[in-house]
């Protein structure tokens, strides 16, 4: 499933990173700290997660997310959203709490 | 042509916007240099875990990334207040990050863990009042 599938199946909001829509999603991860995201975070993951500011932008880049699933309706800084512009990093927000997100996620990718 | 590629970087302390610019920059080198997917997110994952510790603790400092045909070599050296016990620092979940870094989704004590994780070859060098200097190397076959 592409991050942009997602998107559109899961009425996720679209915040950054058209470019990178056409991800393919392998997996599903969730945490907020970002020191365990970095060394456990898989490469190709939707990441689902509330912290929205530049050094989230900046761990997904690095760690090689498919995309940052912003959940609880939590805030996107502008900082962040310039990081995720200039590096095309694919941010979703979603209202959902973190684990109904995830799960959420996981289901549709299960029957995809 | 040399085979050899060298980078330098300074990272500027206490700038939690920046942090990771030094590291996004090396794995933009390594992805256009046609490297596997898995040795650029090793690479950057080390490296972004040293800049940040470079920024969150050793009050800015210096990288230089030298890129062979064999392996990406880092160093990372900064003129922070060193590291007491470094044992203890390579524990998972020891940390001194103040309240403000763990606010920001950093300070778990997993800073020297990851860089070794994700590492081929590590060393830690570092005098209490001087600084600290990690070198990190990733194979690249």
């Amino acid at each position: 499933m592409t991050v942009k599938q997602l998107a559109a199946q899961a009425g996720l909001k679209i915040l950054a990173g058209e470019g990178s829509l056409g991800r393919e999603i392998e997996s599903v991860y969730s945490c907020d700290l970002l020191s365990f995201v970095m060394g456990r975070a898989p490469a190709d993951s939707a990441w689902v997660t509330v912290m929205g500011n530049v050094n989230a932008m900046a761990v997904a880049l690095l760690a090689d997310v498919a995309c940052v699933v912003l959940a609880e309706g939590a805030a996107f800084d502008d900082d962040a959203k310039k990081k995720a512009e200039q590096n095309d990093i694919a941010v979703l927000w979603s209202e959902k709490p973190v684990f109904d997100a995830a799960l959420d996620i996981h289901t549709r990718m299960a029957g995809a | 042509m040399s085979d050899t590629i060298n980078l330098t970087y300074d990272v500027p302390g206490d700038d939690f916007t920046r942090a990771g610019e030094a590291s996004s920059d090396v794995k933009g080198v390594l992805k256009k240099l046609g490297l596997s997917p898995q040795v650029v997110r090793k690479v950057a994952i080390a490296m972004y875990e040293g800049e940040i510790n470079m920024v969150i603790h050793g009050g800015g400092g210096q990288i230089t990334v030298e890129v062979t045909p064999d392996a990406v070599t880092m160093r990372l050296a900064d003129h922070g207040p060193g590291i007491r016990d470094i044992s203890l620092a390579m524990q998972e979940g020891w940390s001194t990050a103040p309240e403000e870094v763990r606010n920001l989704g950093f300070g778990a004590g997993m800073g020297l863990p990851n860089m070794k994780k994700y590492s081929d070859e590590m060393e830690v060098i570092s005098e209490v009042g001087v600084g600290t200097t990690v070198n990190m190397k990733v194979y690249v076959a």
